[in-house]
């Protein structure tokens, strides 16, 4: 296996982007990430593009071609992948992308993530987000997608003694981080007041526990470790890609306050990548909704089972705490265009690996870990950078 | 939706049929074709066996926000729900004030609609829980 790099960035505005189409959002991210990366079209091996639903979103499967398209490299025949794993789409893109580069198939490689949610009206969206649990078991008898995560929620609470106002503080933090964030969808700080005063949606989740519907798309470039000091000086090299599965629905799991699949993935990335936990600098996390950050801190290790909200609540995941969670402002306050999200991810912790996340930087920044999680744990990608 | 679709799982929702692994004896619900335990040894051997229907609550959530299909049905309690047999299932709980549910209640099924398909589709039933005696 070859040792592989990421050599250029590039993503959207995230948000409720009424002007822009699917297409518009895959090619703006994808020439972002050609443009820094500096490299020419005719280099580019091989595309894979994270994408959820697209079928439902717009109406559009088939979008492999499609991306090739809009980048222009039609004539080249470039292979290109669509990957569908939820709202891991995008990370898992990036792991099919990492094993191309890894084996010697592929050299430079383009791998994408984007959604476009809003152009469908009323609760479809919501309808189409179920189905990342399982439609006959779950859904069909009045589950909701936020419904499981609440229901974990509870029983985290239940177990562990985990409050609301713990819960409210992982939204409250996210947003401060994306207050700072140019890109995110919600640049407003918030108050655990206002969590707790926002609607209700299953309880105990209200409306400020969860990540919005937003339009966005993502990208970065993929290239073999001694290849890639042709194209950049800021060298992010791949320590780890981790892939882990388990059970469609939340019920045929062994436990419930913890996702199964995302701590086989975080101790598979670690042995990876020779680390343990404590030697993080800063971790993206798959906030989809506050009670997820407090069991993926949990699950990868950085503070025991059961002690994440208190965690939270001491300011363990700050921006100034010991271990930086979502600098991003998280899916919670940059939005959570479902397939772009994995490689939104990346896009943040290169940025601050490299040392360009402006107001929201992390001083020192060496290593950074990406927990991509799909459905209510279904699928789980972690994956571990380091600044060489 | 199509009827189908529907009709294929009425054994189960109607009747909670699940399956029992005739190596190891574990229960499952929703049916499984292959126990995760015995995996290929099970393979062919797992066999329709009906729940009792009674079961605890583990964890429940009140839901607010519902999907179309369950407009102006919220709020409504799901729960996520250990059958005696040992296996867990996602449910409604209905007949008592919600405020009520509580996680180790005690509960047992009941046969109810759950959803339809518009005004002039089909009903679908299915499985509900309610305090039990
Ligand atoms: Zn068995």
């Amino acid at each position: 296996m070859r040792e592989v790099a990421i050599i250029g960035i590039g993503m959207t505005q995230f948000g409720e982007l009424w002007e822009k189409s699917f297409r518009d959002l895959v090619a703006e991210a994808g020439i972002k990430a050609i443009s820094d990366a500096g490299i020419e079209g005719e280099k580019i091996d091989a595309m894979y593009i994270g994408g959820m639903s697209t079928g439902r979103f717009i109406g559009q499967e088939h979008v492999a071609p499609l991306a090739v398209e809009v980048a222009g490299l039609q004539d080249l025949h470039i292979p290109a992948v669509r990957v569908e794993a939820a709202c891991a789409s995008g990370g898992v893109a990036m792991h099919q992308a990492y094993i191309a580069v890894a084996s010697g198939m592929y050299d430079f490689v383009v791998v994408g993530g984007a959604e476009k949610m809003t152009d469908v009206v009323g609760g479809e969206a919501t309808n189409i987000l179920a189905s990342a649990a399982d439609r006959e078991w779950e859904a069909f008898f009045g589950a909701t997608f936020p419904g499981l995560y609440a229901l974990m929620a509870k029983y985290h609470m239940h177990k562990y003694g985990t409050t609301q106002e713990q819960l409210a503080m992982v939204a409250v933090k996210n947003h401060y981080n994306g207050s700072m964030n140019p890109k995110a969808q919600f640049k407003r700080k918030i108050t655990v007041e206002d969590v707790l005063k926002s609607p209700m949606v299953a309880e105990p989740l209200h409306l400020l526990d969860c990540s919005p519907i937003t339009d966005g798309a993502s990208a970065v470039i993929l290239a073999p470790l001694d290849k890639a000091k042709e194209y950049t000086d800021k060298i992010v090299k791949i320590k780890a890609s981790a892939l882990a599965c388990d059970t469609l629905s939340l019920h045929g799991r062994k436990r419930f306050d913890s996702l199964p699949a995302a701590v086989h993935a975080g101790k598979k990335a670690y042995e990876m990548a020779e680390i343990k936990p404590e030697d993080v600098d800063l971790a993206e996390v798959h906030d989809c909704f506050t009670i997820a950050e407090i069991i993926a801190i949990e699950d990868l290790g950085f503070v025991e089972k059961g002690k994440g909200g208190k965690a939270t609540e001491e300011g363990l995941t700050s921006l100034n705490g010991e271990i930086p969670v979502n600098t991003s402002g998280g899916l919670k306050s940059k939005g959570h265009p479902v397939g772009a999200t994995g490689i939104a991810q990346i896009n943040e912790i290169v940025l601050q690996l490299r040392g360009e996340a402006e107001q929201r930087q992390i001083k020192d920044a060496k290593i950074g870990l990406a927990h991509n999680v799909g459905g209510s744990g279904g699928t789980a990608v972690v994956h571990i950078l380091e600044v060489v | 939706m199509g009827v189908a679709r529907y009709w294929r799982e009425i054994p189960h929702r109607y009747n909670l049929i699940g399956k029992k692994c005739g190596v190891c004896g574990k229960v499952y619900f929703p049916p499984r074709s292959i126990c995760p335990d015995c995996r290929r040894k099970s393979a062919g051997k797992m066999e329709d066996y009906k729940l009792k229907g009674s079961g605890t609550v583990e964890s429940f959530s009140i839901i607010h926000v519902p999907p179309p299909e369950f407009e102006g049905k919220s709020p409504y309690a799901v729960a996520l729900i250990k059958m005696d047999e040992g296996c867990y299932l996602t449910g409604q709980i209905v007949d008592c004030d919600l405020k009520d549910i509580h996680i180790g209640m005690r509960v047992e099924a009941c046969f109810r609609r759950i959803q339809e398909d518009g005004k002039r589709g089909a009903i679908y039933y299915g499985y509900k829980f309610r305090k039990a005696e």
